[in-house]
Order: C-alpha cells, then structure tokens, then sequence
C-alpha cells in the first residue's frame, strides 16, 4: 500500500508544482541579492541571509530559512489535509477500504507518503539552493587541496552567526542537523491536517484548520497573559534550527523543539488512527 | 451468501436501517429496491465493512463483517454510489493502482485488467485521464474496479446509472453471464425495470425496514384477471356478462383463471381476438403497494382525516409497459 501511495504522490502534478515553487522562491531571492549585491543587515530578514554573500555554501540554511515561516508549512498542510478527506471527496477512499486496504494500514501509509513528500521538499530546497548558492555566491572555502586550505580560504570563510570560521564539513553537518529539525517541525504541522483529514470530508478545511492551529500562536504571542502556554505551542522552537548555526550549538531550544514536535505528532496520529479506525465511512 | 440478522443502524436519533433481515442465496441474482433514502446504500456500506451497525449481525460468505470482512472482501466487487477514479490519470492506471492496493496477483495484473477492459466495453481506451472521460464511460471503469478480481459476489448499487440504452442492454447481458457462470449479483436500485429485468429474488425496503423478500416469480403473482384485446368490444361484454371489470376503447379486464378457456369461449362466441394474456402484478404495483414515497420527497403535513396522495416519487414512471406485463422475462 506505502508503494501504490508514493505512486499516487509522484504521479500527481501537484506535488512538483508545489515543490518547484518552494525551490523557485529561494533560488529568485538569491538573483536579487547577488544582482544588487544588498543583503539584509544582520539581525533583520530571512536568517543567515546576510551571511551569504560571504559563501553560498551557508544559502540551502538561508533558503530554508526564506520557505520555512509560511511556504512550507502550507505545503505540508495541504499534502495530508488532503490524505484522507481528499479519498473521501473524490469517492476513492471507499473503494480502497473495500479493496481492500485495512484503515490502520491505510493510515500509516499516507503518513509514510508525507515524510516522504516533507523530506523531498526540505532536500530538495536546500539541494538547489546549494547550487544557487554556488553558482551565485562562489563556494570559496569548499576549494580546499589535499594540501590544506590556503590562507586566503581561511580569511572568507563562512563565519557562523557567533562569529567564529566554520568548516565545509562543519557547515554540512549542521546543515544537516537544520534539515531534520526542519523536518520534524513539519511532520507537526502534517500530523495536525492529517488528523482533521479524518474527521472532515473537505481536504482544503483539513489544512486550512491546521494553518488556523500554526497562526493562532501569533495571536497568543502578543498576549502575556499567554505565555503560560507559549511554550507547548507547536511553531515556539520553530526557528530554534538557527542554533545549529551558533558556535557552540546552542542545544536547549533544539532539544525542546524536538520535543514538544514529538509529543504534537504523537497525539494527533493518535486521535487521527482512533477515529480513522471506528469511523462510518459514508462518502 | 448474504445473511443478516436483525441489522440496525442509526445516526444519533434518526434510525437509518430498521431490523432488516437479508436472505441471498448463492447463485441469486437479488434485487434490493426501495425509494431513495430509505436506506439502501446503508445497507450495502454495511454489507462493505464501511459502515458500522448499531446493533446485528452481518454474514457475508459464511464470515461475520466487520470482523472478518477483509477475509471475504478480495472475493468481492463493487459499486457503490457511483464509480469514482483518480481523474488525473487513466483509466488504466486507476485500474492498476486500485488492484496494487488490494491482495490480488501483481503477475496477472496487465493481462486482467486488459480482459475486464474488453468486458466492460472499454477495450480500445485511450490513455486519456478519466476525467475527460463521460458518465457512462465512468461508470463502466467502475463496474471494471469490481470485476478485476472474478468475484464470487458482486454488490452493485445503481450499476447502470448513466448509461444509454443500449449501455443497459450490454451491462445486463454482461451481469446475467457472469451470474451462469457462478457469481451470485446482489444489485441495489430504484430502477423498477431494471430489476425486473435482471433478477430472479426481491427485497424491498421501506424507512429502513425490509417489507417484502421473495422469489420475482412469486411476487408478480396472477391477478385473478385476463386481460382481453378486441374490437368488438360489446359483443364480447354480453357473451362475459357479469365478469368484465373494465372496459375500455379495445380492451377488456375480464374476471377469469383460465385464459385459454376464456379465449375459446370468445372464438366460439365469434368475438375476434388481437390479444389475450392472463393479468400479471407488476412489480410496480408490489412496490408502490409496501413502499410509500422517498424521502427526498417533502410533503405540507396534511391535515387529518385525508388519506396522504399517492405519492409514486421518481420511481414510476420507469414501467411503461407494467400493466399489461403478461410475457416471461428472461
């Protein structure tokens, strides 16, 4: 069923729209910076953006950092708002249960489709934006010889937030890092649409409702009679991913975020197979 | 078959399925009719496993559902509320990707849905997507999802919908072949004719409840009455006097048991004869006679004391010819 489901997700021409415009954004952001050579100062706009002009090596984070807030969570959140309402809508999800395909199995198999779709997406934004970034900013301290670096490598390399050099190496591990943390943060907001995608049979209500879940938190933000509750909101660590940037890595909000991430897409898959599994299925 | 016992089904307080005791045999070809909304398809999703009863019990093939219903699914096709299909792609590839997702042989997979395609009538597809495809296309890809894996049971609810009439024509031929060679066809539906002309078992189901289930044969029952064509339509009044109920233009409905005897009787009276067949009761008539209206349709309440209108909803007008349905079906 995993297999006829990630057929389904690649065969569907909206899955490379999507994915096209969340790799398009980046790559026009970067044209613009490298044309009029005027990034942000530090501390405003997209993270990391200003460091970039100093190695395009760092732009797949800063990319990330552009689709992060709002682009790729609306993709997220449409994919599995869509998983089961949009079987529902479109007739097809009773005939695959009288296929027939067991409702847990059903289930983990959209939900396996979605890490998918989510790790395609976060890779292939920071894959072109690695490109861009080469192509756009130089890549100068990735030229390292089997003699070492040059002296002249060592003065423009990339510089992490804290200030200090970082490695290629180095930039790729905590790139990395980013990435998964990224990615775990989206599998939240996957978690919530796919949970309302059980309970209603309109796919764009499903992720519309888990977008309203991610925005109310900006109205909470602004209230300190919230912040009780600020923490447990599931966008709080979201830009934590910056941290891996930091030198030391600043762990705390990473672990946090990790966590609270953890225990969103535990409960909602959890309500999603509970109601899934013992719902009247009358579409 | 099909088995249930005192099945019941209700949405919060509004009671869907009413004690409905379903009897299929193996190798019928059973007719479920009812008004709309009276809880057909509630049934059948029931029947499916995708639904839930309230309270029951359900044996399809001998297997309780929903408990064991994945055991007894693979050797069943449906359809039910419409055939539907992912419109982006093919109709071949729907059919693909529906048969991956069941249990039914990856090897065999190209060859059989080559073989349903011709069945249905769809064996020179192009690859467009199903959405450009027509209605009575659709429907024929759906009656193609249920046929993929040569089921021993079918359950269709308004197989037929859509398609023109000779569409109708190729899809009961193609249901009673299947039914020779050994599938049991349980077709859901509000097309009179359609049943009458496909089944050979009824149940009819009214507000939920199961009000008549019955071999066709028995149902449409003799009348008791002949019906008697001719042009001398006085002659033939005074040789029958006191046994003819109606007369019309050239016909007479005439009191009587034995049709030959009552067609010698005229001869030798010398009234000339166009037709004579003894009444049958349609199946129109044991519908509208258990069954009262739909429930999409909404009536003012009436004020007590008037009986309610007859009300035949949309189902009615499908036997045209029902009164005088005199000839076997096949």
């Amino acid at each position: 069923m995993i297999r006829v489901e990630l057929v389904k997700l690649v065969r569907r021409p909206r899955s490379w729209v999507s994915i096209v415009l969340l790799c398009g954004l980046p790559v026009v952001v970067a044209v613009f910076v490298a044309v009029t050579h005027i990034a942000p100062p530090p501390g405003q706009g997209p993270a990391l953006l200003s460091e970039v002009l100093s190695s395009g090596t760092l732009y797949p984070a800063a990319a990330l950092a552009i689709v992060l807030p709002i682009f790729l969570p609306v993709a997220v959140a449409v994919v599995a708002g869509d998983a089961i309402a949009g079987e529902a809508s479109a007739g097809t999800l009773r005939y695959l249960l009288a296929r027939p395909v067991g409702r847990s199995r059903l289930l983990v198999a959209k939900l396996v489709t979605l890490i998918v779709y989510t790790l395609s997406a976060v890779l292939l934004v920071a894959g072109t934006a690695y490109l861009t970034g080469i192509i756009l900013f130089g890549s100068k301290p990735i030229a390292a010889t089997p003699g070492g670096l040059t002296t002249s490598n060592i003065a423009s390399a990339a510089t992490s937030l804290s200030g200090t050099a970082m490695s290629p190496t180095d930039i790729a591990l905590r790139t990395i890092g980013a990435i998964s943390f990224i990615a775990v943060s989206m599998l939240g907001v996957g978690a919530i649409a796919l949970f309302l995608s059980t309970i209603s049979d309109s796919a764009r209500g499903a992720a519309l409702g888990a977008l309203a879940a991610l925005i109310s938190r900006e109205v909470l933000v602004t209230l300190n009679a919230a912040s009780t509750v600020d923490p447990y909101l599931p966008t709080r660590y979201w830009l934590a991913w910056v941290d891996f940037f930091r030198d030391p890595i600043v762990w705390r909000n990473i672990e946090r975020g990790f966590a609270v991430q953890a225990v969103y897409v535990v409960v909602f898959l959890g309500a999603a197979w509970a109601h899934f599994a013992t719902k009247d299925v009358t579409s | 078959m099909i088995a249930t016992n005192a099945l019941t089904k209700r949405y919060g307080r509004l009671l869907v399925v009413d004690q409905i005791d379903l009897d299929v045999r193996e190798g019928d070809r059973y007719g479920f009719l009812g008004p709309n909304g009276s809880g057909k398809t509630t049934v059948v999703r029931m029947l499916l496993g995708l639904v839930y009863a309230t309270s029951g019990e359900i044996q399809v093939m001998g297997k309780p559902v929903p408990k064991q219903v994945a055991d007894v699914l693979p050797s069943i096709g449906s359809l039910v509320e419409g055939p539907s299909a992912y419109g982006h792609l093919s109709g071949r590839a729907n059919l693909a990707l529906i048969d991956a997702a069941g249990t039914a042989s990856r090897r065999t997979r190209q060859h059989r849905i080559a073989d349903t395609l011709d069945r249905v009538g769809l064996g020179g597809i192009d690859n467009r997507p199903v959405k450009r495809y027509s209605l009575g296309m659709r429907q024929r890809l759906g009656l193609a999802a249920a046929l993929l894996r040569t089921p021993k049971l079918l359950i269709l609810d308004e197989p037929t919908n859509g398609l023109d009439p000779q569409g109708i024509r190729e899809i009961r031929d193609l249901l009673i072949e299947l039914n020779q060679a050994g599938t049991t066809v349980f077709l859901s539906s509000h097309q009179l004719t359609e049943v009458e002309q496909l089944c050979t078992r009824v149940g009819i189901v009214n507000q939920g409840r199961l009000v008549e289930q019955d071999e066709l044969a028995a149902l449409r029952a003799l009348t008791g009455r002949a019906i008697v064509h001719t042009p001398d339509v006085d002659k033939a009044k005074e040789l029958l006097d006191g046994r003819v109920e109606l007369t019309e233009v050239d016909r007479l409905l005439v009191r009587d048991t034995d049709t030959a005897l009552l067609n010698a009787q005229l001869v030798a009276g010398g009234v000339r004869v166009t037709e004579i067949s003894a009444e049958r009761r349609s199946l129109e008539d044991v519908v509208l006679a258990v069954t009262g209206s739909g429930s999409d349709r909404v009536d003012r309440p009436v004020s007590r004391g008037r009986p309610p209108a007859p009300a035949p909803g949309d189902d009615s007008d499908v036997l045209g010819q029902g009164k005088m349905a005199g000839e076997e079906q096949p």
